[in-house]
């Protein structure tokens, strides 16, 4: 006859299990400790959020012209470092993608490049770049073509490892040289993943040169420091609209590109 | 008396010395970890000649196809080729014995998203590369014509422009075989190319392989034995890694092949019984 008692509800955790879930726990705990977030602060912190509001209501259309113009050299910034990113990233990703890749150093060194890119945060790339070429946009296409490398790096790889090796293996029984495989079989069956990432990029990298502005890489951020700095709210006011606009047309301009092209 | 029964034993005196082989493979061996799959395979194949390589399922048919041009590596043996010792080639020797070689696979193997002009037009990768071998719109005119030929042999010109994956499975296996013709091949292998297709799309495809590779020479494998009765003037047959059978079409009975193909015309067993439907 089979055991028809029900099973334990639970199963009894082991030594090891039960540790690390209490220091895990304690350490959630100590971490909301140590932030200083608390109920009394974030009341205390509501007349002054709403004294701001009121400050930045109605904005400040004085400086649209100035800010405008800002925000179209943000967008430029964002476009430029977009596709140098995207340009340079393409070579780096065969040389890592398995199977493509010429020679198992050159494999090895273009992951470590692409994993380096990707890791270190692009405000960090900004700080080196405004030392290296100094303030303004220029260091602001630094530091997003560097981030996009490291992004789009490693999805290119990842498309083109994961495309069909059928018609590869027929261009190679062909006789085909490595570029023409790429180019012929590989890119084509790669390309609507590379367009996906390619629109993704731009998005990610319009919002993030708003930021970069903000450690004097040029841009939109610079004027959004400042009219903070000064308590000029509703200048920051029509700022923060503007950057809202423009980061929604370019991801519903990524849209309708996505769903012609895929 | 005599003279005249020794005549029909002999063989008649020959007109010409008889052309060597196209393809000669001697004791060729490849195991896979512990299974050895070929063993000693010895074989030959004529300019001009249908060969027809048979043997149930798993016996290294396709083995023996690939290790050919060494899309699988064997492990010992000798292939010559198109007067090439195909085993000692390094990789420029091979790449360039390679694109004289057709292969059809049993997967049509396109790119489905460019159009079927261009995946002809890659055909010439055997002899060209650079971006004017990669698309159709960027291929020299003398290309595109000779692209567009290829089509029209196996019937597909009025497709040029349309993407591979709008085909059927059927005209997909034609346009391989364009690509194939674009190589300009002097020889041409083929893995079971009917092997997907349903049986009048795979009788076609037959009748249009053979009529365009026979006079190069072919060696081909269908699951299909009215096929390889058909379309062969040469039967051998694999078994327990060395060559079984080896025997002229002409002679060959339906039942002396029946141990050689464990699926009957059409479908397997397998999935005729499948409770999944
Ligand atoms: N790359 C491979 N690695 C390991 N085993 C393989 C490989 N290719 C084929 N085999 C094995 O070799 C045997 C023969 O395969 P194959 O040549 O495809 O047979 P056939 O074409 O006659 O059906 C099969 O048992 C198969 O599993
Ligand atoms: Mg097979």
């Amino acid at each position: 006859m089979a055991d028809l008692t029900a099973p334990m509800r639970w199963e009894r955790p082991n030594a090891l299990s039960f540790t690390i879930g209490v220091v895990v726990f304690a350490f959630v705990i100590w971490s909301f400790s140590s932030v200083g977030l608390s109920l009394e602060r974030i009341v205390r912190g509501i007349p002054a959020l709403g004294s701001m509001l009121e400050r930045m209501f109605p904005p400040d259309i004085e400086r649209l012209p100035r800010i405008l113009e800002q925000l179209l050299i943000t967008f430029q910034m964002a476009l430029v470092g977009c596709i140098l990113g995207l340009v340079l990233a393409f070579p780096i990703s065969v040389l890592a993608a398995e199977g493509l890749s010429p020679h198992p150093v050159l494999k090895h060194a273009a992951r470590a490049l692409i994993a380096l890119f990707r890791t270190v945060p692009d405000l960090v790339w900004a700080l080196l770049f405004v030392i290296a070429v100094g303030l303004g946009p220029a260091a602001g296409v630094m530091a997003i073509m560097v981030d996009k490398i490291g992004f789009a790096g490693r999805f290119f790889a990842e498309a083109m490892e994961e495309a069909d090796k059928g018609p590869q293996e027929a261009l190679a029984t062909i006789g085909a040289t490595r570029t023409g495989l790429i180019f012929s079989a590989v890119v084509p069956l790669a390309l609507p993943s590379f367009v996906a990432t390619s629109l993704f990029s731009l998005e990610k990298a319009v919002r993030g040169s708003v930021i970069l502005g903000l450690v004097g890489a040029g841009g939109i951020g610079v004027e959004l420091k400042v009219a903070f700095d000064l308590f000029n709210y509703d200048t920051a006011a029509t700022i923060i609209l503007t950057i809202f606009a423009l980061v929604i047309a370019v991801e519903q301009a990524s849209n309708v590109i996505r769903r012609r092209l895929i | 008396m005599v003279s005249s029964t020794l005549a029909r034993i002999l063989p008649p005196e020959p007109e010409a010395p008889p052309a060597p082989p196209v393809l000669a493979v001697s004791s060729l061996a490849k195991t896979f970890g512990e299974r050895a799959v070929l063993r000693d395979v010895s074989l030959v194949a004529y300019r001009g000649e249908v060969t027809a390589l048979i043997g149930a399922n798993g016996t290294g048919k396709s083995t023996l196809l690939r290790a050919l041009v060494r899309l699988v590596e064997p492990d010992s043996g000798r292939v010559m080729m198109l007067g090439q010792d195909v085993r000692t080639l390094d990789r420029a020797a091979l790449k360039a014995f390679r694109s004289r070689v057709g292969f059809v696979f049993q997967k049509h193997n396109l790119v489905g998203r460019l159009s079927v002009l261009t995946n002809v037009v890659h055909g010439v990768q055997a002899r060209m590369s650079g971006p004017r071998s990669w698309h159709h719109a960027l291929a020299p005119a003398a290309i595109r014509e000779e692209a567009m030929a290829c089509l029209a042999a196996v019937g597909l010109a009025d497709r040029a422009l349309q993407r591979a994956d709008s085909l059927s499975g059927g005209q997909s296996q034609r346009v391989a075989i364009a690509r194939m013709l674009m190589q300009r091949p002097e020889f041409v292998l083929a893995d079971e190319p009917d092997a997907s297709l349903d049986p009048r799309a795979g009788r076609e495809l037959m009748e249009l392989l053979y009529r365009l590779a026979h006079d190069k020479g072919l060696v081909m494998i269908s699951h299909r034995m009215e096929h390889t009765l058909r379309f062969s003037d040469r039967i051998i047959g694999l078994a327990g890694g060395i060559v079984a059978l080896a025997l002229e079409t002409r002679h060959a009975h339906a039942d002396q092949l029946k141990a050689f193909f464990d699926r009957p015309a059409g479908f397997s067993h397998a999935e005729d019984e499948s409770p999944y439907g």
